[in-house]
């Protein structure tokens, strides 16, 4: 009933416990939810994770419902449900509400190869804004004067505003990192192991990506 | 005033952000008429004029107005837009009549169509692991415990539950039940949470 004697039975090619899926998916939601951009997919965590779910509620029907291990092991399933669910949703509603900026950036990324969305996710990017533009036409655009009838994309765009404050721990040392402060001189500091900071999130926004710093 | 009528939408939309208004089909249709005549002003003083340039700020104050209220019209439909998601999130995608009677043709049209298109990424969730798709909109609580009491609101039915049980859902009875099952039908209205 334990999460790291199931891992043996998926057989993955690379050796990792289910706990080390959790931590790291534990992770992305907050990273996600805490950035205000979309950050790159853990698609392969999320699919891990569904994996050893479905496993444990095997697990868990085979025994009596009286159990007092069952009922925990099923609470314990729900938390991690639910982080999944409010993971991908935090996505799903970046993706909706800057779906402009995000699908032309993805475009570049495919070309090459480092897309941030699942394809399922583009797809649903795509369908999306194709949506908003079909309403937008009937309801308003077609009847307004032939000059104005265009959907101007650069004007309805909502850009992410990557000059927010985060807060954040570092998980590595990392020396200098480059502060371009609007207005004032550039500023390099370096970010301890275990720190913590306030900062824009601009300047940090790759060491997110990377893992090297975490949201808090 | 050009531009005072889609103020008042704006601020129509704006004033209840939490609730969904009725559809304002009659001062969009207001709206959209003063656009098509502010246009002809301007069609009609553009091309008498093309050496004189005395009228030419008219001309461009008119433009302004009508960019302005293309822009508002358009904020419009985009904050009900936002409302309307959140309604897919509430309901799933059947939308109680009274709530259904809010929106306007098109915008069922687009409820629906955004539906659709949330259900097929649901579905696809997973699927290279034999997953049949998550619903997401089904754990958008952190789960408190595991089970609640419950008081059925309406005489709802049989309820299968998940373990294969079969309940009766009559009006004003209590049950203790999964969180998990009971969920939808709590935002439905079928069930009340009483602890």
């Amino acid at each position: 009933m334990d999460f790291n004697d199931q891992i043996e039975s998926s057989g993955d090619e690379e050796e990792i416990t289910a706990e080390a899926v959790l931590k790291t998916l534990y992770n992305a939601w907050q990273n996600e939810r805490l950035s205000p951009e979309i950050l790159p997919h853990c698609n392969e965590m999320v699919e891990c994770m569904l994996g050893q779910i479905q496993h444990m509620e095997r697990n868990i029907n085979k025994l009596p419902k009286t159990d007092l291990r069952a009922s925990i092991h099923k609470m314990e399933l729900s938390r991690i449900k639910y982080i999944i669910c409010n993971y991908l949703r935090a996505r799903l509603c970046k993706i909706e509400k800057h779906c402009i900026p995000i699908i032309n950036e993805e475009r570049q990324r495919i070309e090459s190869g480092t897309n941030y969305l699942t394809p399922s996710e583009y797809k649903y990017a795509q369908e999306y804004l194709l949506n908003m533009e079909g309403h937008f036409k009937s309801v308003v655009l077609d009847k307004v004067p032939g000059n104005m009838q265009t959907f101007e994309m650069n004007k309805m765009a909502i850009y992410p505003n990557l000059q927010s404050h985060v807060f954040l721990k570092a998980n590595e040392t990392v020396n200098g990192v480059v502060l371009d402060l609007p207005g004032e001189q550039d500023e390099e500091i370096d970010l301890e192991e275990g720190s913590q900071h306030i900062l824009l999130y601009k300047p940090v926004a790759d060491l997110v990506k990377s893992g090297k710093v975490q949201l808090i | 005033m050009f531009g005072e009528k889609v103020i008042e939408l704006i601020k129509e939309a704006e004033r209840n952000p939490d609730t969904m208004d009725p559809f304002n089909d009659e001062k969009l249709r207001q709206i959209l008429e003063e656009m098509q005549l502010l246009f002809k002003m301007n069609m009609n003083d553009a091309n008498a004029t093309s050496e004189n340039r005395s009228l030419w700020t008219t001309v461009q104050v008119r433009h302004a107005a009508l960019e302005r209220n293309k822009r508002c019209l358009l904020a419009y439909l985009y904050s009900r837009m936002n409302k309307i998601k959140t309604l897919r999130w509430e309901f799933g995608s059947v939308l109680p009549p009274d709530i259904r009677e809010l929106l306007s043709d098109e915008e069922y049209q687009w409820f629906s169509k955004y539906s659709t298109n949330l259900a097929t990424y649901m579905r696809s969730l997973g699927q290279d692991i034999g997953y049949s798709g998550i619903d997401l909109t089904e754990n958008l609580k952190p789960p408190k415990s595991l089970f609640i009491e419950v008081l059925c609101v309406v005489d709802y039915g049989k309820l299968e539950l998940e373990d294969g049980d079969v309940i009766m859902l009559k009006k004003n009875s209590r049950h203790f039940l999964p969180t998990s099952e009971c969920q939808t039908l709590i935002r439905q209205g079928v069930l009340k949470q009483i602890t």
